[in-house]
């Protein structure tokens, strides 16, 4: 499961423009990952320029 | 908001803004929806323009939208090695530093007197398609609900678009054509009257660190690293390759903003499908060696525009009309894309030491043309031999 860290995250999107799956959403202020297309490659996570994303295992 | 529209444009930056009102102004209705509450925030970008390229589009610049005008431009190479560029009159800028913020609101609201509705804080979720064909798109305004009919969806939604995805174009980005970037706006700090550039795989492997003048003690400072540097085991992100180069070289200043976003660097890729075109960063339009994208975005969406007009009249919205659009790109947007994808593969794979030698061979000289191209033209010039398959490469697309 992929967490995002909503006190580090800048809402830039750069994570969405990578996933394979199409798997994640930028709104607003607010990344939303669906977590049944997801399939935790974690490009998103290495992508992000602050590393508010995570692999949760 | 009417139920149905010729047009409907996703994203209110420069490239979804000058589409609709090119729309607009041709006789269309258009619909430019914003996602966001606020267009033109927060910002993604280090906000440099060429004057003469803004001004190609828009003859009346505003003084409200620019921060700062500059003369010129200094690179530095990993030892420090400085090769400025600047015009040789004194006093003659040659580009802007924006305030997009304002600029992109204005942009937002002449598309707006020309015609076009314009809806912030207003998601498009879906498109509707039958068989495989537009019909309209569903979306959210103000949390509710709405659906409108229309034939022609222009995605100018940015780095993070869907649209394509929507319509079957796979605009996913590999890691080795996304730059990760990070930014601080920062007062307190000396600033000079040009774009300043800083390589070096210790400074933004793959990209490269900036400062861009905001005004009097204030500067855009950032990097950008390509993905591909970030993807392997235990590395730093661009977050910390920033505060290690704010600490080196502003420790002093004062961090007013924080700024982050991705900058496509990939090649041409295609950017229609029946009933859809992608504009802009949504298109991978950005230049893949500054990283630009203003200019190609406003460019791009003028000629969505002018293909949106066509194809309403013409009442075909298929793939096969909407080829006008990648036949206006392609020779212009697209030629100097690839070459200059071409042209970043070679830099980025040359050690410090090489860069350094590179950055001497030229230091000394004035370079008068303010371009890319005008630079590489140089450093081939004073490196023939070391330069030879970079040569090629810019001969191939003169």
């Amino acid at each position: 499961m992929i967490y995002v860290d909503r006190y580090k995250c800048g809402y830039c999107g750069t994570c969405v423009a990578v996933c394979p799956e199409a798997a994640i959403d930028l709104l607003e202020t607010f990344i939303d990952i669906n977590d049944n297309m997801c399939k935790a490659c974690d490009i998103c996570v290495k992508i992000c320029p602050i590393g508010a994303l995570v692999d949760e295992e | 908001m009417k139920n149905r529209y010729d047009i409907v444009v996703v994203g209110a930056g420069p490239g979804g803004s000058m589409a609709a009102k090119v729309a607009a102004m041709g006789g269309l209705d258009v619909l430019l929806v914003e996602k966001r509450q606020e267009i033109g925030s927060p910002i993604r970008c280090a906000e440099g323009v060429s004057k003469k390229g803004l001004k190609k589009f828009l003859p009346q610049i505003k003084k409200e939208w620019i921060s700062c005008e500059v003369e010129g431009a200094r690179i530095y190479s990993p030892d420090g090695t400085m090769v400025e560029m600047a015009e040789e009159m004194a006093g003659s800028e040659v580009g802007y530093v924006l305030e997009r913020k304002i600029f992109d609101r204005d942009l937002a609201t002449l598309s707006g007197d020309a015609g076009a509705d314009v809806y912030a804080k207003t998601n498009v979720t879906d498109l509707v398609l039958k068989d495989g064909v537009v019909k309209g798109v569903k979306g959210k305004h103000l949390g509710r609900s709405f659906e409108v009919e229309c034939n022609l969806v222009i995605g100018a939604d940015g780095t993070e678009s869907k649209i394509g995805r929507m319509g079957g174009i796979d605009t996913t980005l590999k890691p080795i054509d996304i730059e990760s970037g990070v930014e601080y706006i920062m007062t307190d700090i000396e600033v000079n009257d040009l774009c300043n550039f800083y390589l070096g795989n210790d400074i933004a492997p793959g990209g490269y660190a900036w400062m861009f003048p905001k005004g009097d003690n204030m500067a855009n400072i950032g990097l950008a690293v390509l993905g591909k540097y970030l993807i392997k085991k235990n590395v730093k992100r661009p977050i910390d390759y920033l505060n290690k180069f704010v600490k080196e070289h502003y420790k002093d200043g004062k961090i007013v903003s924080v700024v982050f976003g991705g900058i496509p660097v990939s090649r041409p890729i295609k950017t229609i499908s029946n009933g859809i075109m992608l504009v802009g960063d949504a298109a991978r339009f950005t230049d893949p060696i500054t990283g630009g994208g203003i200019l190609k975005a406003m460019e791009s969406g003028i000629m969505a525009g002018e293909t949106a007009i066509d194809a309403i009249e013409a009442e075909d919205f298929s793939e096969n009309e909407l080829k006008k659009y990648e036949d206006k790109w392609r020779p212009t947007i697209g030629m100097k894309n690839e070459r200059n994808y071409l042209i970043k593969e070679f830099f980025i794979n040359l050690s410090d030491e090489k860069l350094n030698d590179l950055a001497r061979s030229i230091n000394e000289v004035k370079i008068k043309e303010m371009s890319v191209t005008g630079l590489i033209a140089m450093l081939i010039e004073k490196n023939p031999k070391t330069l030879e398959n970079l040569s090629e490469i810019l001969l191939k697309y003169l």
